[in-house]
């Protein structure tokens, strides 16, 4: 829904100071996003002023230090701290990014605002609700799908066909792409968003899949499709270095294909 | 808060369409054709400026002149509706105020096509003799 507004129970309110701990040497402050589901308050801008000299040198391990040392209600997810789980995806300084590969640093000026991935409803803190954008990725059906009788051994493709696979199979699913992607914002109920499509494009270049037509079919929709206006936001947030726009626009030119 | 449908079922929703292509073709056409129609209007335009009103008249009675002068106004509108509609799909969600809008796209659009192809068939036809 475009809302130009936040609702009244949403807008954030000031919240609390945690000043950073005496003898700190280097402090940055963190503005978190903070929302507990179980009170009846607003949601609150809590500062944190981190002793950064403490703590390693990403966003996620000064999360970490503030959970262990200053606050352990904050609620956050995170898993493997490297980039492959995608658990941590979170706005940070005003652009959706993992907390694990963001190094504060990079973050200019004393504060670093963190708040939950856009759009999204949230769960608890940092913690949004992907259910949808789970279902949505479901909806693509993202396994091979076959007619010709199972060969003995595996489905064989060329090295060049598997190439083609590039780019596309490094997704992690983090949703950064998805959640700062403004078509996804209004019509995120009907719009698949750029994550989910890229999948839909790995399946539909995959040489082995014999449901290409099946596929395209489920997709040639004003909305479900098309509700990409090649914005870009998502290959410019994408912490993978993935190019969802250019395999939406793939998707696109292969439903031309098929009526010229 | 309670919903018992399934995520799934809210992924899916009404299914596909099963149509959008022949929309974003037409989109790119219409946008290719309009580059050199829009050229040769402004150029039109600019030559115009400068005659009077029997030389305008003279110059749009050429059969190349009131084609490609209709032609301009026709794909224009309706490249003009196909943007608008989208902007209106995008940006509204109450039902009855999308359809609204997509209404008075369409006649809004078609009415001003219409206007504009009569006028100038009457022009070129009867000379400017009104």
């Amino acid at each position: 829904m475009v809302e130009l507004a936040l609702p009244k129970n949403s807008r954030v309110q000031k919240g609390q100071h945690h000043p950073a701990p005496a003898g700190a040497k280097k402090v940055k402050t963190f503005k978190v996003y903070r929302y507990d589901p179980e009170g009846t308050e607003n949601p609150r801008w809590d500062t944190y002023d981190v002793d950064v000299e403490a703590c390693g040198p990403m966003v996620l391990d000064a999360l970490i230090y503030i959970k262990n040392t200053m606050d352990p209600t904050l609620a956050f997810r995170r898993s493997c701290r490297e980039g492959v789980c995608g658990s941590c995806a979170m706005n940070i300084g005003g652009r959706n990014t993992l907390a694990c590969t963001h190094g504060w640093e990079e973050v200019p000026g004393q504060t670093c605002t963190i708040s939950p991935l856009p759009h999204m409803p949230v769960i608890k803190d940092l913690v949004p609700d992907m259910t949808l954008f789970y279902a949505q990725y479901a909806s693509i059906e993202p396994w091979l799908h076959t007619k010709t009788p199972e060969p003995q051994g595996e489905w064989l493709q060329t090295p060049a066909d598997r190439e083609k696979l590039d780019g596309l199979y490094e997704c992690i699913l983090c949703a950064c792409c998805s959640t700062s992607c403004p078509s996804y914002w209004w019509n995120g109920d009907k719009y698949l968003g750029p994550a989910a499509l890229l999948h839909a494009y790995r399946w539909l270049i995959d040489s082995r899949d014999e449901a290409t037509g099946e596929r395209l079919d489920d997709l040639e929709d004003p909305f479900k499709l098309y509700r990409c206006h090649t914005i870009m936001n998502c290959a410019q947030v994408c912490p993978k270095g993935l190019n969802p726009a250019k395999a939406i626009a793939e998707v696109k030119k292969m439903l031309v294909d098929r009526v010229v | 808060m309670t919903d018992f449908r399934t995520p799934r079922s809210r992924a899916q929703g009404l299914g596909a369409a099963g149509h959008g292509v022949s929309h974003w073709i037409s989109e790119r056409v219409s946008s290719v054709a309009l580059i050199p129609l829009v050229l040769w209007g402004v150029f039109a335009v600019l030559r115009l400026a400068r005659s009077d009103y029997d030389m305008a008249v003279a110059w749009l009675a050429s059969p190349v002149n009131a084609v490609l002068l209709a032609l301009l106004a026709v794909v224009s509108l309706m490249h003009m509706h196909s943007g608008m509609r989208v902007v209106v799909e995008d940006y509204i969600h109450r039902r009855i105020t999308k359809a609204g809008l997509l209404l008075l796209n369409l006649f809004v659009c078609a009415l001003f096509g219409a206007l504009a192809l009569f006028s100038i068939l009457k022009v070129a036809l009867s000379g400017g003799a009104y």
